[in-house]
């Protein structure tokens, strides 16, 4: 015998409470499922130096924001988690820890959800999930010898983890720009593996860069307004770090950390890893984007007193590049793999996601009637990718959920007010 | 969007794009070259068909490269260098790159020149050393472009169309080659 709900949300991070806490608001009775704990990627899938890429006067939840005395910093993996929980709490979210979604289908005019600890009827479901359950590492990890550790970001802990010599650093991403960075001050050498990044400061005149995304509307794009939101929504997260020193973390400041730089790594041939030559462009394109950006900024800031615009010096090509080196020359003991991560909807047994594994929607709102996401990147605005994001968006997409229910034949599971 | 004179249709690129983004098979290509030896270190290679779009296509003329060696390497110059072919790709997948995103871009191209620069150590097909590569040691592309944009917008342009050249790719990452004898 099934339980029945109006609303399931799938998972309890910061999306799927945030989903919780519209549906509460507009009376949708509804369950949060969390197959571990609260806020579970931020307790058991971050490394431990990681902290938030927004300073903390942009860590806002809906009726939450940091009042600490520190707006500037940035949490910690454990500061994030403790946010997100008292978020739960605050907003009395009914979520059920330790319950793993193992399937989700259309059942008549909604759809039965499987877990592992029995099934649910619901009119409609919540996919907050996460984008990034499962680090993607090329093929051709599997021509790596055995000789050489090979970690994802998931496995990755702390530099001590790793055996002594040189490490391979594969992505230039903000994950392994800040792996890289404390790979190398633990004494290792290290290379970083670099294809297209996006290059920022990590401030700019006086204030944080994600300050002026926020307030100077970058963040507002609509993604239907967004040239190629494909491409967009697959952008690799900016190079910045969250550290107490407000340090800038681009392929400059590595360079500078004794960081030796190659191009993207194309393949391995004879045990051999070959990197590609066009090290030169994706500098050229990454440091053209920044200072594109910035410009963005200097015409919203018109003549505000601020301090005056700066420009950064163009990424320093290294004197001769890379082309390949033997894998089972010793020089590289363990290969760190910053090379993204992919959504997991292997349990999704709906029509919604396309050949490439990514969910297909429009604004959040799926073409299955009653199936919504939240908590991905550029949902509904460049401003989702973020944690402060979630607020509009999910009030946007729990707002559609709603009022399809309302608009929906009469049926005794509906307990939405007008 | 204004309205500037390139020559580039890319409004036909544009819809081929996302046609093509639905029907990958279609979008299997195989270009093709013949070569037949002459006499020394000359052949002559010929491109006329390829295939595409699902179907075999033909050039609307025959083409016929010659290919030899200099006087510096004691041979007879009928054609260019093998080797110079690829500056010939390179050059040109380039500059078609910065004519079509300048099209897609509006920006209005007055003139666009570039000199290709291959260096390479020719001991290394010499087998006179072995630790020097028979390929190119690196390549440098100078372009000079005139144009109605800024400094920065052409450097853009460039940067772009290296992002999206066929020879560049190919020039700048490996790529598996099967050699057979029929």
């Amino acid at each position: 015998m099934s339980e029945r709900f109006t609303a399931v949300v799938i998972g309890a991070g910061h999306a799927g409470l945030a989903a919780s806490h519209f549906l509460g608001d507009r009376s949708v009775d509804h369950v949060v499922l969390e197959r571990g704990e609260v806020a579970n990627s931020w307790r058991r899938e971050r490394w431990d130096s990681l902290r938030l890429l927004t300073p903390n006067v942009l860590s806002r939840l809906p009726g939450l924001r940091y009042e600490g005395p520190d707006p500037d910093g940035y949490m910690t993996s454990g500061e994030v988690a403790g946010f997100i929980s008292r978020f739960a709490s605050l907003s009395g979210a009914p979520v059920r820890t330790g319950v793993t979604v193992t399937s989700v289908r259309r059942a008549g005019d909604g759809y039965l959800v499987t877990t592992s600890h029995g099934e649910i009827d619901c009119r409609a479901v919540v996919v907050a999930s996460g984008a990034c359950n499962r680090p993607a590492v090329p093929p051709w990890a599997e021509a790596v010898p055995a000789s050489v550790s090979q970690l994802t970001p998931f496995d990755y802990r702390a530099p001590d983890q790793l055996p002594d010599g040189g490490v391979l650093v594969v992505g230039a991403s903000a994950t392994g720009v800040q792996l890289a960075a404390e790979i190398r001050r633990s004494g290792r050498p290290v290379t970083l593996s670099v294809g297209e990044h996006v290059r920022l400061p990590r401030t700019y005149r006086g204030r944080d860069v994600l300050w002026w995304m926020d307030a100077s509307g970058v963040w507002d794009q609509r993604y239907d307004e967004v040239e190629d939101l494909d491409r967009a929504r697959r952008l690799p997260s900016p190079q910045l770090v969250g550290s107490p020193s407000r340090m800038t973390l681009d392929l400059n400041a590595l360079t500078a950390m004794g960081v030796s730089l190659v191009g993207r790594w194309a393949t391995v041939r004879d045990g051999s890893a070959l990197f590609s030559g066009g090290l030169r462009n994706v500098f050229s394109l990454a440091d053209l984007k920044m200072n594109r950006l910035l410009g963005t900024f200097d015409e919203w800031a018109g003549a505000a007193e601020m301090d005056p615009p700066e420009r950064f010096e163009p990424t320093r090509v290294p004197a001769s590049t890379r082309l390949q080196c033997d894998l089972g020359s010793g020089e590289f003991r363990a290969i760190v793999w910053a090379t993204g991560f992919r959504p997991d909807y292997s349990w999704l047994d709906v029509p919604v996601v396309d050949a490439k594994g990514h969910l297909e929607h429009e604004g959040g709102v799926t073409a299955s009637p009653g199936m919504y996401a939240l908590g991905l990147p550029l949902l509904r605005r460049r401003r989702s990718t973020f944690i402060c994001g979630i607020e509009d968006d999910a009030r946007a997409v729990i707002g559609h959920l709603a009022d399809q229910l309302g608009r929906a034949p009469a049926s005794t599971s509906v307990s939405t007010q007008p | 969007m204004t309205t500037v004179t390139n020559g580039v249709n890319v409004q036909a690129l544009l819809d081929a794009r996302d046609v093509l983004k639905g029907a990958p098979e279609a979008a299997q290509f195989t270009w093709r070259a013949s070569s037949k030896w002459q006499h020394g270190v000359h052949s002559s290679v010929t491109i006329q068909n390829y295939f595409g779009l699902g179907e075999e296509q033909n050039h609307k003329g025959e083409s016929v490269f010659e290919a030899d060696h200099p006087e510096t390497f004691a041979a007879p110059d009928e054609g260019i260098t093998p080797i110079e072919y690829l500056l010939v790709g390179l050059a040109s997948c380039l500059t078609a790159g910065v004519a079509s995103v300048a099209q897609n871009r509006g920006i209005q191209l007055r003139s666009v020149e570039s000199v290709v620069e291959g260096h390479h150590d020719i001991r290394g097909i010499l087998g006179a050393d072995g630790d020097v590569r028979n390929g190119f040691n690196d390549i440098k592309v100078t372009f000079t472009i005139d144009a109605d944009a800024s400094k920065e917008d052409i450097e853009a342009l460039v940067a772009q169309s290296q992002k999206r050249s066929a020879v560049f790719d190919a020039l700048t990452n490996p790529t598996d080659v099967t050699v057979e004898v029929a």
